[in-house]
């Protein structure tokens, strides 16, 4: 895809992901609005998938792990206009009965969905074993996965990210989504994350660090870190992203982490947001 | 059942055998050991299948994630440490990606109970069973000797689903065949009897055979049975059992909340009240010592079963 037709892609990923926590009035936006444009270009450009014929196993394609479920609307909106299941079925997020429950999950057999996701700080481990069952069959093919920054305050985080440069876990590429807010504020209020790149470096990652809501930053970043891969080391992305991207009132603060917009502000978010693949 | 003692061993190495024998039959059987790869008796699967075997260090949750993430790419992964860092300390990866997701994963846990002995409370968890047998999807084995644990580990990678594995760290008798398939949420009749039934799991199993011919010289006629698996339970055979003793002793070296007899009680309140009796930890930590002298001071021995089966028989 061109970069201005993964642009447009994420422009209605956007618009769905406010209609989809409008219309039940629950959910996350503002992390969901911020890692669009990385999922997006994952989805639409980089990772080799094969949406119609999906398979737990991810055998002989990439495979993508959510380790912050919660940003739940913005994977489902792209799982669907990617092929994986009916792009109407997102009308029932969050809804009794629906396969896209709150946080991803399993259970109900949506198609995409891997593994549940929700609890922190799990998702590298779980992308680590797919990488390196990878490896055991001799599938040349990537494991990538999306945690978020607040996420990074996990102790599990850095039993992987201790794990994977020892043994030498080098088909996975890891990207944070870097927008510096979490539910109680700011992540240098809520607990200083640091030197981000400084700590994988010395955990042994191969650090590349963009802006992640730049379509062709991302794009490069990625195909970086394919050339990179297999090389002995695991990969990192730090996508310095704004929470709320796209929607004006929902950029630079943390309030609309777990908020769902009104009747008024939706309209006025989706006024914003330009229509270019059709909403659900 | 003939209770002749084959031979004195330890659990844990039925785990080992067993996992390299799973090895041999399916070469996607993979394992995780997080720093216990000796205590675990995982050994022998790590020097065949060098390439399937994947050393953790200390990072449990790290390995249970892992695992899970392995077991969704069509692998059989066994997990191994001591059955506390098993458990609560990865709870929370267990209950998402492990059962909540149904994965794959069998998780090995040993030096279950007192039994681990001098290493104290820290280590020796009585709650596991309950943790575990709680979780939607998990299925929860507690094998009682050697053959049994060896095949209760091949049983439980030709399985299909989420495992727990309970075994222990001391050489006790092995009796049950060599060889004999496990037949996963099937329960062993041992010894059929018609004045009580005594539902034992784990090292209790050999003490309630013990008991057997102490009781029959008091002449109870004991009816012994092996829950090894807790979940899911043999409500078949518990009811077919009780319907013809009509009173109940479980053993188990657990807390007597969450384990056998809290499983076994269940069943009983809902579709035969009867009296019964638990030999199990109630509500205390365990502490230092060895195995015997724990499991005397804990009430968890062949006297502490006789003495229930008598407080049992006499409330019928």
């Amino acid at each position: 895809m061109t970069i201005q037709e993964l642009e447009r892609t994420a422009s209605q990923v956007r618009r769905d992901i406010i209609r989809m926590v409008h219309g039940c009035q629950s959910g996350h936006p503002g992390g969901s609005l911020g890692a669009t444009d990385i999922v997006t270009a994952l989805y639409f450009d980089q990772m080799q998938i094969d949406p119609a014929n999906f398979r737990m196993d991810g055998v002989g394609e990439d495979m993508f792990f959510l380790s912050n479920g919660h940003i739940s609307p913005m994977f489902y909106s792209i799982l669907a206009h990617r092929g994986y299941f009916p792009v109407s079925e997102l009308a029932t997020f969050r809804r009794l009965g629906t396969r896209l429950q709150g946080h991803p999950t399993t259970a109900e057999g949506l198609p995409g969905v891997r593994i549940a996701s929700g609890s922190l700080g799990q998702g590298l481990s779980v992308a680590v074993g797919a990488a390196q069952a990878k490896r055991l069959n001799g599938d040349k093919h990537l494991v990538f996965v999306l945690m978020g920054d607040g996420e990074q305050e996990e102790g599990q985080i850095w039993e992987a990210a201790m794990y994977a440069p020892a043994k030498g876990v080098d088909n996975l590429v890891a990207i944070i989504d870097y927008n510096k807010k979490q539910i109680d504020g700011s992540t240098d209020d809520v607990m200083n994350l640091g030197d981000m790149r400084a700590k994988y470096e010395a955990f042994g990652w191969d650090v590349i660090e963009i802006d992640g809501n730049n379509m062709q930053a991302i794009v490069n970043a990625l195909n970086l870190a394919r050339e990179n891969a297999h090389q002995g080391n695991p990969q990192l992305i730090l996508a310095h992203t704004e929470m709320g991207m796209g929607v004006d009132f929902m950029m630079g603060t943390h309030k609309w982490h777990g908020s769902a917009p009104n009747d008024e502000q939706a309209a006025n978010a989706l006024s914003q947001l330009e229509e270019t693949l059709g909403d659900y | 059942m003939d209770f002749t003692i084959q031979n004195n061993k330890d659990t844990r190495s039925g785990f080992g055998e067993g996992l390299l024998e799973a090895g041999r039959r399916n070469p996607k059987v993979v394992a995780f050991c997080a720093d216990l790869t000796g205590s675990l008796k995982m050994g022998d699967f790590a020097k065949e299948f060098p390439e399937r075997f994947f050393q953790t260090g200390i990072a449990e949750a790290n390995m249970i994630d892992m695992a899970a993430g392995m077991a969704l790419s069509g692998f059989v992964p066994f997990t191994g440490t001591f059955a506390a860092f098993s458990t609560g300390r990865v709870y929370d990866q267990i209950r998402q990606s492990v059962a909540y997701s149904n994965k794959n994963v069998k998780i090995a846990a040993s030096h279950a109970g007192v039994t681990l002995g001098e290493d104290g409370a820290t280590h020796q968890i009585l709650e596991d069973i309950g943790l575990m047998k709680m979780l939607p999807n998990m299925t929860v084995i507690v094998p009682c000797d050697f053959n049994q644990t060896k095949a209760a580990t091949i049983a439980a990678a030709e399985y299909d689903g989420p495992v727990y594995l309970r075994f222990g760290r001391p050489k006790v008798p092995n009796f049950t065949p060599v060889d004999e398939k496990f037949e996963i949420g099937k329960a062993q009749m041992l010894q059929e009897g018609t004045d009580v039934t005594i539902f034992a799991c784990g090292h209790l199993v050999w003490k309630a055979v013990q008991a057997l011919p102490i009781l029959k010289e008091m002449g109870i006629n004991a009816e012994l049975i092996n829950i090894h698996t807790i979940k899911p339970l043999d409500v078949e055979a518990v009811l077919k059992s009780v319907a013809k003793t009509k009173c109940v002793v479980t053993a188990e070296e657990h807390q007597r909340n969450g384990g056998l007899g809290d499983s076994i009680a269940q069943v009983l309140a809902m579709n035969n009240p009867c009296p019964m009796e638990m030999v199990a930890v109630n509500d205390v930590f365990g502490q230092s010592g060895t195995p015997d002298e724990l499991l005397k001071a804990y009430h968890l021995d062949t006297p502490d079963i006789v003495e229930a089966v008598k407080k049992v028989i006499a409330r019928k």
